[in-house]
């Protein structure tokens, strides 16, 4: 991990660091106990593997995939295709290894199709990425044997001999299996990340002709951790596989891609925990979000396209740029800036939203009357009053927020001199 | 075995219908310590890309100790024992000056594509590297990412990275190009210091710098070797006067640079 | 024989059609080095745009009007936040384009809803352009416009008659193809500009060294750029269908052809479009299978090679991954695409 800012300088730190980790994922049913918790607990600790097999190649390889989902995808079909075997008795492994066969299936089409796609680097491959997965989708429907047509394919987990009463029928042995993966993986790419590969994956990244002149073949480097990648990727699959007990074409398609790249994105591609935090979102954003209203994906995309410009480290970066000002000291002088953002950025939201949920409801909901609730206050989604109040809300918003972020940006930028002086003045008085 | 380190035989290029290097005959002695200079686009910049492997040359054969390295990806070039460094600093900006030094040393030592080993256990890369921090003078920044340092420092860890693998022969473009008299004068020491015993082959315009430290210069005009000579002989070369030393000649021997 | 003038015809049209959004795609990513994510959503809104006011004005002024205004919202959008992340690099750039089309497809499906709307084509353009006439006597002849009844059945029943209309819009989507690359064509080689584009397409970093007003340029090629777009959009999605899933359909497929022609190559994107337009239109009219060319070849195959569901698959059912296919054989046998000069 070629962090910017370090900020562990012990090793006590890292024991602690990884026994929290290990702590929350013991912890977390207990303390979420309804079955929906348990379940998006579950398919976070999916995502998480997912996207920091992904981050592998984004944040670390400098590598734009469009098509990871065809890696975790393919793993989960194969891993499907290994569990209805155990079911019929003819593979005699157990069900909690059958994750490995979707980390070994996924490893053997990265082997197969990196090859092609890292040929080349940078956009290209981006576009490569896409033609691929764009042809595995077309695929999918075409081979039903495998893929299953439309409906998929589907097994039972409670499948073999059960393991000391373990049977992983229960949502809860489940959400264990996979927290146990989830763990290991996550030590395992961390590792990676320590590794000559590894960092060398990230000169690849920083400079990658320079990589050439010091002895490397940088088109081998980026195949190997594309493989890697993929293996990882794979063993997310296969625990969904596990997770869902049915796999259809969604899972190698373009949506579920790019949701790989927007939430690891959003979640911050420099740090190693950004996915972490990326596939957390992810979940809830899928399961709890899409419930509260139509227009998320719109509200999605706008958020991403906020974060691009504007912390294009994502929320990891914007969490360690103000634990360094807390660090030294200064965060007092500006969190009254974070507040005027807040609210102004409130203000946008609540009038933006109200038209946009307004314009959903006169579409799709007419039927049912024009007044629609929106954060408990009724609008009539008819009536001039709750668009003028809405437009005005949100254009004030606007207004203020320019301001409130003019303000922050001269604010942050004098905390930032502030900050190097005294790294100046701390170096030279050691 | 070759005695020479770097041949360069009838070596030419074109790019499009301009023929940039127009038949260079070269042969540069192990140990040897070369400058190459001439005016702004005579191709100097050219002839590296074509020794390092950046791209091939149109004919000719560039031989690395008796074996071709024309055609040759850079890689492969730089595992056969040649490096070289960049007028446009080329390091890599997100690591540490640490890092970018530790990796640079990775694939001589034999570590190649492993990820089955920790960066922290490799006693020998993390000695090497240390070793080359001192080396280059930048031990206050072991830990500074590389996009922080100063110019000068840069240009230093540039050098750092080029002679880091233990190639033996080095190439470095306009190492001090930017660089004030005292950076510059600092910085022909740290060159000669490291490479001590390797054969050098550096792109210089400082005229004082290339026959303090130059056995043999190398004077390149329009893409052709006009005089590869001492610098005494180079000096008195009546061709080269009129081509290229001329006035700066006269300027180094008035006791200007 | 009608069958394949008619199919050839068609599948150049598409291709012209793939052409009319590669070649912008291809000029923003020469003058600009951003890949648009975001093309084929500019193509959607001009579809709808040109829908929305086709209602209002009419087809033809809104066949105007449509891509000026997607032509606007583009360089609108340039402003405003491709020229933010401009300093940081490619890759931000192509995800904003990335994120620009999730937004896109959101307000499409918000303001117009998610089901196909009926753009039709004006009057003029809704019959046959013209009719191929199949006489088993009296040979093939073409007949302008739609071909009436009588003509197309034979009073004596020995007599084949087979009448094939090619669809006036598709004729016009050819025309105005045409017409855009024969004037794409004047201005990359008459005029200053269109040097200034074609020196941009080898050697980008040039485009940059040039110092004219490098942001509004860039501002004008990427509005431009999405203008074409837009009109494609009204073309096709006049022809074709406009719905919410029409710049998903052609995104992918601009794409392989920008890098299968070569990225930067506008001949390469050109002869990537009409070769993939064509293939595909074939192939999608193409019943045969593996199995059939074994059954008309003589092989004997074993029962079980006969369920196999690879031998059963027909042409036309592989179609939609030709293009696909081929962007892997183009990466495994020419990386630099058919025409390209430039490694990407």
């Amino acid at each position: 991990m070629s962090a910017v800012y370090k900020f562990k300088p012990y090793n006590v730190g890292r024991w602690i660091i990884w026994g929290l980790f290990a702590l929350v994922l013991l912890v977390a049913p207990k303390l979420f106990t309804s079955n929906l918790s348990v379940t998006m607990l579950a398919q976070m600790g999916i995502a998480i593997i997912a996207c920091l097999s992904y981050n592998m190649l984004l944040g670390q390889g400098g590598m734009l995939s469009f098509g990871h989902a065809v890696y975790t995808g393919l793993g989960s079909y194969m891993a499907m295709h290994a569990l209805n075997a155990v079911s019929g008795g003819a593979l005699p492994i157990p069900v909690s290894l059958l994750p490995l066969v979707g980390g070994l299936s996924g490893m053997g089409f990265a082997v197969l199709l990196g090859w092609v796609t890292t040929r080349k680097s940078g956009t290209p491959f981006a576009m490569i990425t896409l033609g691929v997965a764009e042809l595995v989708f077309a695929m999918s429907l075409m081979f039903s044997e495998f893929f299953g047509g439309e409906a998929g394919v589907s097994g039972n987990r409670v499948a073999g001999q059960p393991f000391f009463g373990i049977t992983f029928g229960p949502q809860i042995q489940i959400y264990y299996l996979i927290a146990v993966y989830t763990f290991v993986c996550v030590a395992l790419m961390y590792a990676f990340t320590q590794t000559p590969l590894g960092r060398i994956l990230n000169a690849v990244r920083d400079n990658p002709e320079r990589v050439e002149f010091i002895g490397y073949n940088t088109q081998r480097v980026r195949y190997l951790a594309f493989i890697i990648a993929g293996f990882f990727a794979g063993i997310a699959g296969g625990l969904g596989a596990l997770n869902f007990e049915i796999v259809t074409a969604e899972v190698v398609g373009a949506g579920r891609s790019g949701a790989y790249l927007l939430f690891t994105f959003l979640g911050g591609a420099t740090f190693f925990f950004g996915p972490i935090i990326g596939a957390v979102l992810m979940v809830i954003a899928f399961v709890l979000l899409s419930e509260l209203t139509k227009a998320w994906l719109l509200y999605l995309g706008l958020v991403f396209l906020f974060m691009v410009m504007y912390a294009p480290g994502g929320i990891a970066s914007l969490i360690m740029m103000n634990l360094r000002v807390a660090k030294f000291g200064k965060l007092r002088q500006i969190w009254t800036s974070y507040l005027g953002l807040g609210i102004t950025a409130l203000a946008i939201v609540a009038g933006a939203g109200a038209m946009i949920e307004m314009v959903y409801h006169l579409q799709l909901n007419s039927a049912l009357g024009d007044v629609v609730k929106f954060m408990g206050v009724p609008l009539n989604a008819k009536s001039v009053d709750s668009w003028v109040g809405a437009i005005f809300v949100t254009l004030t918003g606007l207004g203020l927020f320019e301001l409130a972020r003019r303000q922050y940006v001269l604010e942050w930028g004098e905390i930032q001199v502030e900050i190097e002086k005294e790294i100046k003045r701390r170096e030279t008085a050691v | 075995m070759s005695a020479y380190a770097l041949e360069l035989k009838d070596v030419r290029k074109s790019f499009g219908k301009t023929e940039i290097i127009r038949g260079v005959n070269l042969s540069v002695l192990a140990g040897e310590r070369v400058a190459v200079i001439g005016p702004n686009g005579a191709g100097k910049s050219t002839l590296f890309n074509l020794i390092s492997g950046r791209f091939g040359p149109s004919s000719g054969e560039i031989l690395l100790r008796g074996q071709r390295i024309d055609h040759k990806k850079p890689y492969e070039i730089n595992r056969m024992g040649l490096s070289r460094s960049f007028q446009i600093t080329n390091i890599f900006p997100k690591l540490s000056v640490f890092e970018n030094l530790r990796c640079s040393v990775l694939w001589s030592l034999g570590y190649k594509y492993t990820f089955l080993k920790f960066l922290s256990g490799l006693k020998d890369a993390n000695e090497r590297a240390e070793e080359l921090l001192e080396m280059i003078g930048l031990e206050k920044r072991r830990d500074a990412l590389a996009m922080n340092l100063t110019y000068a420092e840069q240009r230093a860890l540039e050098i750092g990275i080029t002679i880091a693998g233990g190639a033996e022969v080095i190439l470095l473009d306009e190492p001090t190009a930017g660089m004030s008299k005292s950076e510059t004068a600092r910085f022909i020491s740290l060159i000669r210091k490291v490479t001590e015993g390797r054969t050098l082959l550096t792109v210089e315009h400082d005229m004082g710098v290339v026959f303090g430290l130059a056995d043999k210069i190398a004077v390149v005009v329009y893409g052709e070797v006009l005089a590869f000579d001492t610098p005494e002989a180079v000096r008195a070369n009546a061709r080269v006067q009129e081509a290229y030393l001329g006035s700066s000649v006269a300027e180094s021997q008035a006791g200007g640079h | 024989m009608e069958f394949f003038i008619i199919s050839m015809l068609n599948g150049l049209s598409y291709g012209l059609l793939l052409f009319m959004l590669s070649s912008g795609l291809t000029l923003i990513f020469s003058m600009m080095g951003v890949l648009n994510f975001a093309h084929a959503s500019f193509y959607m809104i001009g579809a709808y745009i040109g829908y929305s006011l086709g209602g209002i004005v009419g087809f033809w002024p809104a066949l105007v009007l449509a891509p000026l205004c997607v032509g606007a919202l583009g360089a609108l959008f340039e402003r405003i936040s491709l020229r933010k992340v401009h300093p940081y690099g490619h890759v931000p750039e192509l995800l904003v384009t990335f994120g620009l089309s999730y937004v896109v497809l959101e307000l499409v499906q918000l303001i117009w809803g998610r089901t196909a709307v009926e753009f039709v084509p004006p009057d003029v353009l809704r019959g046959a352009a013209f009719t191929l006439i199949n006489h088993s006597v009296n040979g093939m002849h073409l007949l302008w416009g739609a071909a009436p009844a009588d003509m197309c059945s034979a009073a004596d029943a020995a007599v084949r008659v087979v009448c094939t209309p090619f669809p006036a819009t598709r004729a016009f989507m050819m025309v105005i193809a045409l017409l855009m690359l024969v004037s794409l064509w004047l201005l990359l080689t008459r005029t200053r500009i269109g040097l200034v584009i074609q020196a941009a397409l080898t050697h980008p970093d040039m485009a940059e060294a040039l110092g004219h007003n490098v942001p509004r340029v860039f501002m004008l090629v990427f509005g431009a750029g999405t203008g074409l777009a837009g009109l494609a959009g009204v073309i096709g999605g006049s022809t074709f269908v406009t719905e919410p899933a029409m710049a998903a359909t052609v995104g992918s497929v601009i794409f392989v052809v920008v890098v299968v022609g070569g990225m930067g190559s506008l001949s390469g994107a050109f002869l990537a479009s009409v070769l993939i337009g064509v293939i595909q239109t074939f192939a999608v009219a193409i019943d045969y299978s593996f199995l059939a060319f074994a059954r008309d070849v003589g092989w004997q195959l074993s029962a079980a090679a006969q369920d196999n569901s690879f031998a059963k698959l027909t042409v036309s059912q592989v179609a939609p991954i030709l293009p696909y296919l081929f962007l892997v054989l183009i990466l495994i046998f020419r990386p630099k695409g058919l025409l390209g000069t430039r490694e990407g």
